[in-house]
């Protein structure tokens, strides 16, 4: 796994994205509708028995994780795909690059996936001249604009209609306009023409089926199903812990899973792809390449937050997320942001890059709330911190203060003389900090209440 | 009836009138109110940041102050939930103290909950004044349960009028040590509170916890606003 140890300059990240009114603006409004229309989805349905049955599956995948992802390489096989594991991102990245390179791909379309993200396969393809287009709307705008996706299910979610609008009229050469059925039939012309002369399509998976070797996707805006029908090409790159036991299971997530993303019953497209198109079969790719990921996976599911596996990127937790919501995605300046984005780059990227991004968390638990597979987010997050001050990845100053703290909790003399003294320095600490803390705190009681009691 | 009373660090050293509040608020259910004098500090702060062992300092010196069989109550949702919640959790690796850390926790009540569930005080016709909104506190909320209590609470006031806070469940940018860590973050979140909590043309704005209430007090007084940001307890109990 290729780690870089720069930390993320998370604190410098966020002072800068609460002062972008548009930003600010296109974030409230997006995440409020997303939680507003998953409060309304789930209102009516059994929620806490479908979570707990999820739940249920998805510990059950991650306790026999290598037994699961053996069956469904073997089960996809004999479908007729060919299954191909990649240790870590550079593996997996060269995989998928030596599949197009050697059959002569110069251009490919791209259906929305994280874990391309992840294992940065556009900037691999590119550079071996290979065109990666991406075909979901939002992801296409990213891509368009330079930038990588702010949201794990909504791309784009970080830019309001006149961005789009003013992008559009530069990148793609049209008038400027920021209604958005003009601007969707512009892309779709583009994408259109892709489409049809691609000879490779790329997408992630959101489940694979162990009993069966089948990929599922869920799409809204149906380029999931031209990207795996129309090229004759397709690969499919997944990370190792989207496997699930059966069919029968992913009744389950149907019903989770869009409905905690964006309130739907049932996202306007699911494919269920089981291996090449058979004799008699009128579409399908011919040929299908499975991508399976690791990159630390294997080892993160034995460790302590090995929970976080469980997580099926619906998305729901960030929405709800007060510090999300405020900054955006692209300040955590890693490929998944939010409260599940938190723990996962830590474990993915190692601690000392990520660490910074353990501030992100007020524990208001909206998170632990609304996740469809019962992922203790605000337990992990909080383990995240003790493993950040047991590596000593805290300042110094803020460790020393965290054992007075301890010490003086402990004793009722040390604590009242505490007490005592912060009303006395309070003036000074307010006047010559930098830290704008004390700014917002009130000055101590002269007479603590214990005093008024005795 | 007899309870200890926890202040909580926040109310001992800055809001001594809302423990003051609590005692009356209490003394008027006819409760007799104790006030161990060696408490200090739940832990919380040292919890949130991720220093157990200091958190297990306070938290052995909680039990111990605590001991005994009268309910506990506190003035605050996330010191008690520190108490009920995770003190077990903290010592989950030492049997003895996981069963007197349970025995603590199955005593200890978040004000609003001792008076709801205990006395029953949504029903004794307390009076107020005024227009008065609410802020649900994270944890009180999410890791005590305590939703409704505190709004029936207001209610029953006579002679006050309850109006609810638009988005009152979104955190108001507190968080302890978050305060501290991205304090961008945090104003840019307490100001979208108050700004809620002015729209609701609101006198008083209350809730059971002093950490967000001291973080929404701060952006109130930023904009000059006149609305009084007081603690639950100092609500109630200038009806009794």
């Amino acid at each position: 796994m290729s780690r870089s140890t720069t930390a993320i300059p998370f604190r410098v990240n966020t002072a800068r994205a609460v002062c972008d009114a548009s930003l600010r603006q296109a974030m409230d409004y997006s995440t409020r509708t997303f939680s507003a229309k998953r409060a309304e989805g789930t209102a009516q349905v059994p929620l806490e028995e479908w979570r707990e049955r999820a739940s249920a599956i998805r510990m059950q995948v991650l306790d026999n994780l290598a037994d699961y992802v053996d069956r469904f390489s073997a089960n996809a096989t004999r479908a007729g795909a060919v299954v191909h594991r990649a240790k870590d991102a550079q593996i997996a990245r060269d995989t998928v690059a030596a599949i197009l390179k050697d059959r002569g791909i110069k251009m490919v379309v791209k259906a929305k996936s994280m874990v391309t993200e992840e294992i940065h396969l556009n900037k691999r393809l590119e550079e071996i001249g290979i065109e990666p287009v991406e075909t979901d709307l939002g992801e296409y705008i990213v891509q368009i604009a330079g930038e990588t996706p702010s949201h794990i299910l909504a791309p784009a979610i970080h830019k309001s209609r006149k961005d789009i609008g003013r992008l559009f009229a530069d990148k793609l050469g049209i008038e400027y306009t920021d209604d958005p059925e003009v601007l969707t039939k512009v892309a779709r012309r583009v994408l259109r023409e892709k489409f049809l002369a691609a000879k490779a399509g790329i997408t992630g998976a959101n489940f694979a089926i162990a009993d069966t070797g089948s990929l599922v996707i869920f799409t809204n805006e149906g380029n999931g199903r031209m990207v795996t029908t129309l090229p004759r090409l397709h690969v499919a790159v997944l990370s190792v812990e989207k496997v699930i036991p059966s069919l029968a299971d992913l009744s389950t997530f149907v019903r989770l899973l869009p409905r905690s993303a964006s309130g739907q019953i049932l996202s306007s497209y699911l494919s269920v792809i089981t291996g090449t198109r058979k004799q008699g079969e009128t579409t399908g790719a011919r040929e299908i390449h499975i991508v399976l990921v690791d990159n630390g996976r294997s080892e993160i599911v034995k460790g302590e937050f090995r929970e976080i596996l469980k997580c099926i990127r619906c998305s729901a937790c960030m929405n709800v997320c007060p510090v999300y919501k405020v900054i955006g995605g692209h300040a955590y300046g890693c490929t998944y942001p939010g409260p599940m984005g938190i723990v996962l780059t830590a474990v993915l990227e190692g601690m000392e890059r990520a660490h910074p991004l353990q501030d992100a968390t007020t524990f208001c638990g909206a998170c632990v709330e609304v996740c469809p597979v019962k992922v203790p987010l605000s337990k992990l997050l909080r383990r995240l911190r003790e493993r950040r001050a047991e590596q000593r990845l805290t300042p110094l100053v803020e460790r020393l203060a965290m054992f007075g703290f301890g010490t003086v909790t402990q004793s009722p003399a040390l604590f009242g003389l505490g007490q005592r003294m912060s009303w006395s320095v309070w003036p000074l600490l307010k006047d010559f900090s930098r830290s704008k803390l004390f700014v917002r705190l009130p000055r101590p009681a002269r007479k603590t209440f214990k005093r008024s009691m005795s | 009836m007899r309870v200890l009373l926890f202040a909580t660090c926040l109310v001992d050293t800055f809001y001594p009138d809302t423990g003051e509040a609590t005692v009356r608020l209490l003394r008027h259910f006819g409760v007799e109110t104790a006030f161990p004098k060696r408490q200090t500090c739940c832990g919380k702060p040292a919890d949130s940041a991720g220093y157990p062992e200091q958190v297990k300092k306070a938290a052995r010196h909680f039990l111990s102050t605590f001991e005994g069989t009268d309910p506990i109550v506190i003035p605050s949702g996330s010191c008690a939930s520190m108490v009920k919640n995770h003190y077990p959790e903290l010592f989950k690796d030492d049997p003895d103290m996981i069963r007197k850390a349970q025995g603590v926790a199955d005593r200890t009540f978040e004000l609003t909950q001792f008076l709801v569930h205990r006395l029953q005080a949504d029903k004794a016709g307390l009076k107020g004044s005024g227009k008065v909104t609410y802020h649900s506190s994270c944890q009180l909320m999410r890791e005590l349960g305590v939703r409704d209590e505190p709004i029936m609470l207001l209610k029953s006031l006579a002679g006050a009028e309850f109006v609810p806070l638009p988005n009152s469940t979104q955190c108001c940018g507190f968080g302890g040590v978050f305060m501290g860590k991205l304090p961008e973050v945090s104003m840019a979140l307490a100001d979208e509170k108050a700004e809620a909590i002015i729209g609701t043309g609101a006198h008083v704005v209350t809730g059971c916890d002093h950490g967000c209430l001291m973080n929404i007090a701060d952006a109130m007084k930023r904009r000059g606003s006149s609305i009084e940001v007081k603690h639950i307890a100092q609500v109630l109990a200038e009806g009794v």
